[in-house]
């Protein structure tokens, strides 16, 4: 066991982990047009031309600072990897672009090779509605953070940015919120690119949450100037840039029951589901409520 | 029987089914004077002038009437039935007679009677004169008093007697039982106020809040003046409501018995620990003329030496004063402590073969070393050594520690030095983190000394030793383990069980796309029309196609400027949004006297409201006349807003209507209320007396 060291925390020196949605899907049926995209040049963008941005702007990143690192996680529909890892490479891959675009290309081939095999192990019965894995990867690269955090000689400024295409996933709603909330507590920024067709309620969470940035770009064949003039700045910098913020997010609930908002309502303490008005049982969880709500109208008609 | 000042407030809460007569003294002159229920009244006439001359108080012929008589012959009538008694200033309430049951146990139905409470006794009539428990007891007996919630299922009072027993009365209702709790509960502040006489100077302080129902000790009086002091908002708070009559005191001050609470806790006296600086800082100041040195020794210093050196006490103890005086034995001390100081050894070692106190002093602490082999046995096994080996300081320039008077970097010359050095640290860092368990303020050595005495025996070191052995090992254990060679550890834990999380999502999902003015175009599940086959063989021909087009393309000029521009433009007409940026941003906006007058505006408003909707619903005329007066207080906060909503300079009036409007609504609300209520109240036909009969 090495001694412990006083770690070098650095202002410059950023950590980006990187999440790329690849849900086939998604990709494929936004190229083939069916998605309903009215402007197809500037709604949807082949997937080809989104892996190059997204190379690009991981090597424009490297070059910002050399100490510097990305880490790229692809998140599919049946499994999250790691694709890239500019720390393991060293210094001597560092300069060859070419390289480095090679390799993430053909760890993505054996990615897709890998979710489509594990797609048809577990059987894809599902046929309607396919989400790609985001909480998957979005712990992925929260552990990953923690791992820079625990090992080598500086401690950088880590955020993540998640380059997400496909819709929401509802199911996964907890175990996203759990990540976004890890997220903020380890403070790390989820800055969030969409490039689908509609914005994601969670990324907003996440990125409002966590104090990141988010930004569905409307150009979308500009995509790499989106990704250079907005997500390459370090958390440094930020302090002094104006970035892109939402017009305001409005995270006021709405009830389980109705799915409208409301100011007052109640509230399940097993499970924190919101109703507007009082149930016996929760229809989230099933816990049973017993008690009467003390309810001061009623009260008073009781008496006299 | 001395009441505190002229500007006591009396207030008591009456309820529907009042039960016999009330009479009430005036303090000032002794007459007598009684009323009935139905002539309970309501005096609307200025403070003033009944504080300023005596007044006589005798019930009108006609019912709901009363008149007052002033000295000068002037009289005030007050015709209205539903009013009712609420504050009579510096009245006291010198007997009442109230119906209850007497319970002996809780169970018990009880027996009717009528309770009677009156300055020095307290007595109780069964209606059924064959009845046996017929007492009268003074309220000397009493040591204290309990009742039962207001809203739980009896109206209790519980009186307890010095001697052990009690007295249980059940009472009709809770106004009945509060009067009589209120009774008791002044009686005995007067009775306990009596006791420890002189004590209490009665505050005649004209910066003094006036003190309203409640006697209050001087204690009570001073810590809220001293809230008061500390907190410029809440000063200002009580200068609003309570000198201008809006709150009462104790009104005021009912919502904030945290702040009293903890104002108590911080009055147990704090003790300071041991100095941190070390013992060997007592430096001789030496006389440059003749040879002597001094040495200052103050009973902290002793009370130091006492705790980090347990030979040296032990020593103390044994010969002082048998041996020698205190004065003798302090000064061989320091001769003792100067040797070691010049580390002459020869010359230590020549005179501790002289002097065998001496000596004493010169040895090493046995008491200590043994201590020290104890701690030894106890210490983790699992101790990283190695975790603060970086963090030693010593070789760096610059730092030492003054030890023996000068400055010791670390000099390898003499190990035995070096350790004494460490060890003596550690020993004062375990004396200080110990922390003092006794009090040296007396300067009375022979006293400290005794007190180490006892502190040591409460904390005797063998006393743990065995569980601490156990757990030691249980520990180590632990540390050692091989993770692989154990089973999986589970713990017992209920899952959450969530039938579809999605419906968390889509509480929120509407709000938050809403906002972003997505609205439901394209929000429709991926099309499925492509089999997963064919989407995976899109990707990976995507990917080769990636391969070979390289980054040839990716920036386009005229795409490069829109996107350029388009962030532009986005980001300057969010930043001149003011609408939609927080809040925050809108108050720092505005210039600085209008601000903290907003803000002003809206403590005071908060205050207000809060007791407002906690007065409801009303039960008591108590609280109907509070409501009353705090009605009245918004109303004239809701004139002035209007008034800064409308006087404000055109620049800042949408930020300024933006931080009223919200004000105004809660304030709006509150009336709102009021008026239901009131219409609620009259449609029912008020009782005479101006509150609703319960139950
Ligand atoms: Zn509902
Ligand atoms: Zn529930």
């Amino acid at each position: 066991m090495t001694s412990v060291q006083t770690k070098l925390y650095s202002d410059d020196a950023s950590l980006v982990v990187v999440l790329i949605d690849v849900n086939p899907y998604f990709w494929a049926t936004a190229a083939s047009g069916v998605g309903g995209g009215v402007n197809h040049s500037s709604a949807t963008i082949p997937f080809a031309k989104f892996l190059n941005s997204m190379i690009a702007f991981l090597n424009s990143l490297t070059l910002l600072n050399q100490s510097n690192q990305v880490v790229l996680i692809a998140t599919g529909i049946n499994s999250c990897g790691y694709i890239y890892d500019s720390g393991t490479k060293g210094s001597e891959g560092s300069g060859k672009v070419m390289e480095v675009s090679s390799e993430i290309l053909r760890r993505l081939e054996e990615f897709v090779d890998r979710d489509k095999k594990l797609g048809k192990l577990q059987g894809m019965a599902v046929g309607s509605n396919v989400s790609s894995l985001v909480s998957g990867s979005l712990s992925l690269a929260l552990c990953y953070i923690q791992r820079v955090f625990r090992s080598g000689a500086i401690h950088p400024q880590p955020r993540i940015l998640c380059l997400q295409a496909s819709p929401d996933g509802p199911e996964q709603y907890v175990a996203i919120m759990n990540a976004i909330f890890s997220a903020q507590r380890s403070m790390v920024p989820i800055d969030s690119c969409v490039v689908g067709m509609q914005n994601s309620a969670f990324l907003q969470q996440a990125s409002y949450i966590t104090g990141g940035v988010y930004l569905k770009p409307p150009q979308l064949d500009g995509l790499f100037e989106y990704l250079a003039s907005v997500f390459a700045t370090d958390l440094q910098s930020r302090n002094f840039l104006h970035l892109p913020k939402p017009a305001g997010v409005d995270f006021r609930a709405s009830c389980f029951c109705h799915k409208k908002t409301i100011d007052m309502g109640y509230v399940c303490s097993v499970c924190l589901s919101i109703f507007c008005k009082h149930h016996k049982k929760c229809s989230t969880c099933g816990s049973e409520f017993n008690h009467v709500p003390q309810n001061p109208n009623s009260a008073s008609n009781l008496k006299s | 029987m001395q009441t505190s000042g002229p500007n006591r407030d009396r207030s008591i809460n009456l309820s529907g089914s009042f039960f016999g007569l009330l009479i009430w003294r005036h303090l000032d002159c002794s007459g007598c004077f009684s009323f009935s229920r139905e002539a309970l009244l309501r005096l609307d006439r200025p403070k003033e002038r009944l504080f300023s001359s005596p007044v006589r108080l005798r019930p009108a012929r006609r019912k709901h009437r009363i008149r007052l008589l002033f000295p000068d012959e002037s009289a005030l009538q007050y015709p209205k039935p539903e009013a009712f008694c609420n504050s009579i200033p510096t009245w006291e309430m010198a007997s009442i007679n109230i119906a209850a049951k007497y319970k002996i146990s809780l169970k018990e139905p009880g027996i009717a009677g009528v309770l009677r409470m009156a300055e020095e006794r307290f007595t109780f009539t069964p209606h059924d004169p064959r009845s046996d428990p017929k007492f009268d007891g003074p309220f000397r007996g009493v040591k204290a008093h309990k009742f039962s919630k207001d809203g739980s299922k009896q109206a209790l009072l519980n009186i307890q007697l010095h001697e052990g027993g009690a007295y249980i009365f059940d009472f009709e209702s809770f106004s009945e039982r509060n009067v009589c709790r209120d009774f008791v509960g002044r009686v005995l502040a007067k009775l306990q106020s009596v006791a420890p006489a002189k004590v209490d100077k009665a505050v005649p302080n004209k910066t003094a809040p006036s003190v309203s129902g409640e006697q209050l000790s001087a204690m009570e009086m001073e810590r809220r003046m001293k809230l008061l002091r500390e907190d410029s908002e809440l000063q200002k708070l009580h200068k609003q409501f309570v000198m201008t009559g809006i709150l009462t005191e104790s009104e005021f001050w009912a919502t904030r018995k945290n702040l009293l609470d903890d104002a108590v806790h911080n009055l147990t006296k704090q003790r300071t620990g041991f100095k941190s600086s070390m013992l060997a800082d007592i430096r001789p100041s030496i006389d440059g003329r003749s040879n002597k040195v001094h040495f200052n020794l103050t009973a902290e210093i002793i009370d130091q030496i006492f705790a980090e050196k347990p030979a040296v006490h032990r020593a103390f103890l044994e010969f002082v004063p048998n041996k020698m005086s205190a004065k003798d034995f302090w000064k061989k001390y320091c001769e003792a402590d100067l040797l070691h100081k010049t580390k002459n050894v020869v010359a230590a070692a020549a005179e501790a073969a002289e002097d065998e106190e001496l000596a004493m002093f010169l040895k090493r602490d046995d008491i200590l070393a043994n201590e020290v082999r104890q701690k030894i046995k106890r210490v983790d096994p699992t101790l990283d050594m190695e975790a603060d080996q970086a963090d030693d300081y010593l070789h760096l320039p610059g730092h030492g520690i003054l030890h023996g008077g000068r400055k010791d970097t670390s000099d390898a010359e003499n190990e035995l030095s070096r350790r004494t050095l460490s060890q003596d640290l550690n020993r004062h860092a375990a004396v200080v983190l110990e922390g003092r368990t006794l009090d040296v303020e007396s300067g009375d050595i022979m006293a400290v000394a005794e007190a180490h005495v006892m502190s040591k025996k409460g904390s005797s070191i063998e006393t743990s030793d065995k569980s601490e052995n156990q757990e030691r090992q249980e520990k180590a254990c632990r540390m050692t383990e091989l993770e692989d060679l154990q089973g999986p550890r589970r713990l017992p834990y209920a899952s959450l069980c969530i039938k579809d999380p999605r419906d968390y999502f889509d509480s929120q999902q509407a709000n938050a796309l809403n906002s972003l003015g997505d609205n439901g175009v394209g929000f429709t599940s991926i099309d499925n029309s492509l089999s997963l086959e064919e989407s995976y063989t899109y990707l990976i021909k995507q990917i080769s196609e990636a391969k070979v087009k390289g980054h040839i393309d990716i920036v386009e000029p005229d795409v490069a400027l829109k996107v350029l521009d388009g962030l532009n433009n986005h980001l300057s007409s969010t930043k001149h949004h003011i609408v939609k940026n927080p809040l925050v941003s809108v108050l720092d906006r505005l210039p600085v006297a209008i601000k903290d007058e907003l803000m002003d505006h809206w403590t005071l408003i908060q205050e207000l409201l809060r007791h407002f909707w906690s007065s409801y619903p009303i039960t008591t005329g108590y609280l109907y006349n509070k409501v009353l007066r705090i009605k009245e207080a918004m109303a004239q906060i809701y004139h002035k807003l209007q008034e800064i909503k409308e006087s404000v300079h055109s620049d800042c009036r949408h930020l300024v209507f933006l931080l009223v409007q919200p004000m105004l609504q809660a304030l709006d609300a509150a009336f709102a209320q009021y008026e239901a209520d009131d219409q609620k109240r009259s449609a029912k036909g008020a009782k005479p007396n101006g509150f609703f009969k319960q139950g």
